[in-house]
């Protein structure tokens, strides 16, 4: 359809023939095609849907992988799950019922209140460099035959450009004239150059702030992982200099290793890997080499400026996603928030702003609470006897029968990206939760031992 | 069924949620099927048996009745539980989450209807009696 077309309807409102370019196949641009599908079928609008995507996920990394850990929380599971999107066993590399909380000053474990495995780990691509059993598929591509699946069509074609002509999108592709669209949906996350796409263009739209994270896979099989990692996630709470988090995820044949921090260079990962509390989750003669792949993808840490306009609209971590954690969960929530806009309202900034903007404008607020929550996390981990606090206190919570678990939830809902910030931050204000802490850090303090006095001063 | 898979894994017969109790979740279902048993006076009505994909003890999400049925596995089958108060709290946020249940709930009624119609057309059968011909019961 040429550009003039799609402007003489000029109702910026998504009808039947209507078309809609998808930019990028990961999470976020599939599941918007899976809902706007979805919804224009429930509202009887014909709508084509063509998403471009030139990476396959069904190779190996890098060239299948949208490089991130690979965690669907507890949250996103149900909610796929309560729209119809089932994750079934060959995407999901390990279901996890439990995590492994490792400080230096101990181990506790906290399991999930059901004893249910609801946490998926999953692999972006194919797998690892290395792969050696294709038993298992990708998340991206299960989402994206799901949208297939629907009637969307993939194009497996990198975008050359995105321009405007006469108010409406244009989308080019290598060796084809520049095809007009309805709507253009930019998906293509804070790692790929596509990223740029819009930046000749005047539109108040700036990217998201980013930071540097870390991750490396390594080959141990399913029979070891099951018998070191097993079903549990492993956090690592250590008092490295620059080490925010790292923690390490049991996938089909191999474990993740992700940290993020400040400048993370090699010689934050040997001092983490040659940690006793790493070498003691993993199997006895382990080493750090070889290894099976690496990367040091970016993620957001600020959302973007303005991340819609008429007929343009950004999803996933190129407009807003969480802080740290649960960066899938954010692209469901966008992509959702993108469609329903899209739908029920119109394709116009004002609707995008009215809707849309919204549930980008939540997940920033709530992003600011995380900030806080972690700076807090990152005090207690400098401090022997802080941690040593939230060590008796979870194992407490953990070993007592009918005892509140107020601080195993709190830390659950941290690690595992399955609760807002703001209520995890809530919760930790709680009179019985300040009450219980405190005591515990006043325990703790009085039996610093003269080596931990000297390193708290 | 394969460790790396996501929700429970029940055997065939075990008991996933019993009638009489008040229920505080729903269930999908990720693989097998589970029978959904009504007890009355003693005797167990098998209502229907329900397969992947679907949702079952969705009406505890709704109200604060306790469980009109009993589920039972029928075979292995592997379930995701949904929790009944993040549920509710997720479609206060986003009500379209909900369309996919409201669009299971309505198929129900729908199979309802037929079958209300057939065990009319059935009641009539029999009031008729065996050739066409009403019987008075007076």
């Amino acid at each position: 359809m040429i550009s003039a077309e799609i402007a003489d309807r000029d109702d910026l409102q998504l009808g039947d023939g209507s078309s809609v370019a998808i930019v990028g196949g990961g999470p976020a641009g599939s599941m918007t095609a899976i809902f706007l599908l979805e919804m224009a079928s429930l509202q009887g609008i014909d709508l084509e849907v063509e998403i471009f995507e030139p990476r396959d996920f069904s190779c190996v990394a890098p060239k299948g992988c949208n490089m991130c850990g690979g965690i669907i929380s507890e949250t996103l599971v149900q909610n796929l799950a309560s729209e119809g999107i089932n994750l079934p066993s060959n995407v999901v590399q390990r279901g996890i019922e439990s995590y492994m909380l490792h400080m230096d000053v101990g181990s506790v474990r906290i399991e999930t209140p059901l004893h249910e495995k609801r946490i998926g780990s999953v692999y972006r691509g194919a797998g690892p460099r290395d792969l050696k059993n294709t038993r298992w598929d990708s998340f991206d591509l299960h989402l994206e035959t799901l949208a297939s699946t629907l009637g969307a069509q993939v194009t497996r074609s990198r975008v050359k450009s995105i321009n405007f002509d006469s108010g409406v999108p244009t989308i080019e592709v290598k060796d084809e004239t520049p095809r007009a669209f309805d709507l253009a949906v930019v998906a293509v996350g804070v790692n790929s150059a596509a990223a740029k796409l819009v930046d000749g263009l005047d539109l108040p739209y700036r990217q998201p702030e980013t930071t540097k994270t870390f991750i490396r896979e390594y080959y141990l099989g399913e029979d070891v992982i099951e018998r070191t990692l097993g079903d549990s996630m492993h956090v690592f709470l250590l008092n490295l200099p620059r080490l925010e988090f790292a923690a390490i995820i049991p996938k089909g044949d191999y474990a993740s290793v992700c940290l993020l921090g400040e400048a993370i260079d090699n010689e934050l990962v040997d001092a983490f890997l040659a940690s006793p509390q790493v070498r003691g989750c993993m199997p006895a003669g382990w080493t750090a080499e070889p290894r099976s792949c690496q990367c040091s993808p970016k993620i957001s840490v600020r959302g973007a400026v303005q991340p819609f306009a008429d007929r343009l609209v950004f999803v996933g971590d190129c407009g807003v996603t969480r802080l740290y954690k649960d960066g899938i969960g954010a692209a469901y929530r966008t992509a959702k928030a993108c469609a329903t806009t899209a739908i029920f309202e119109g394709i116009s900034e004002g609707d995008f702003r009215s809707h849309y903007w919204p549930v980008c404008r939540s997940i920033e607020r709530d992003n600011a609470v995380g900030k806080v929550t972690f700076a807090v996390t990152r005090q207690i981990q400098k401090r022997a006897f802080a941690r040593r606090a939230l060590l008796n206190i979870t194992a407490k919570e953990q070993n007592g029968n009918g005892r509140a678990k107020d601080m195993s939830q709190v830390l659950w809902d941290m690690f595992t990206g399955s609760a807002p910030y703001s209520e995890i931050f809530l919760r930790t204000l709680h009179p019985r939760f300040l009450a219980r802490f405190s005591w515990e850090l006043a325990g703790s303090m009085s039996k610093l031992t003269k080596t931990e006095t000297a390193q708290e001063a | 069924m394969a460790e790396g898979t996501l929700g429970k894994t029940y055997r065939d017969g075990e008991i996933i949620a019993r009638q009489g109790e008040v229920g505080d979740c729903m269930f999908a279902i990720q693989e097998g099927r589970v029978d959904i048993v009504v007890e009355e006076d003693g005797v167990e009505t098998v209502l229907r048996t329900a397969d992947v994909g679907e949702f079952i003890g969705e009406m505890a999400i709704f109200d604060r009745e306790v469980r009109s049925a009993t589920l039972r596995a029928a075979g292995e089958a592997r379930l995701l539980t949904i929790d009944k108060k993040n549920f509710l709290k997720r479609i206060n946020k986003d009500p379209s989450l909900a369309f996919r249940l409201v669009q299971s709930m309505s198929s129900r009624v729908r199979d309802l209807s037929a079958e209300i119609t057939r065990l009319k057309r059935l009641e009539a059968s029999f009031e008729d009696g065996p050739n066409g011909q009403h019987v008075d019961h007076t």
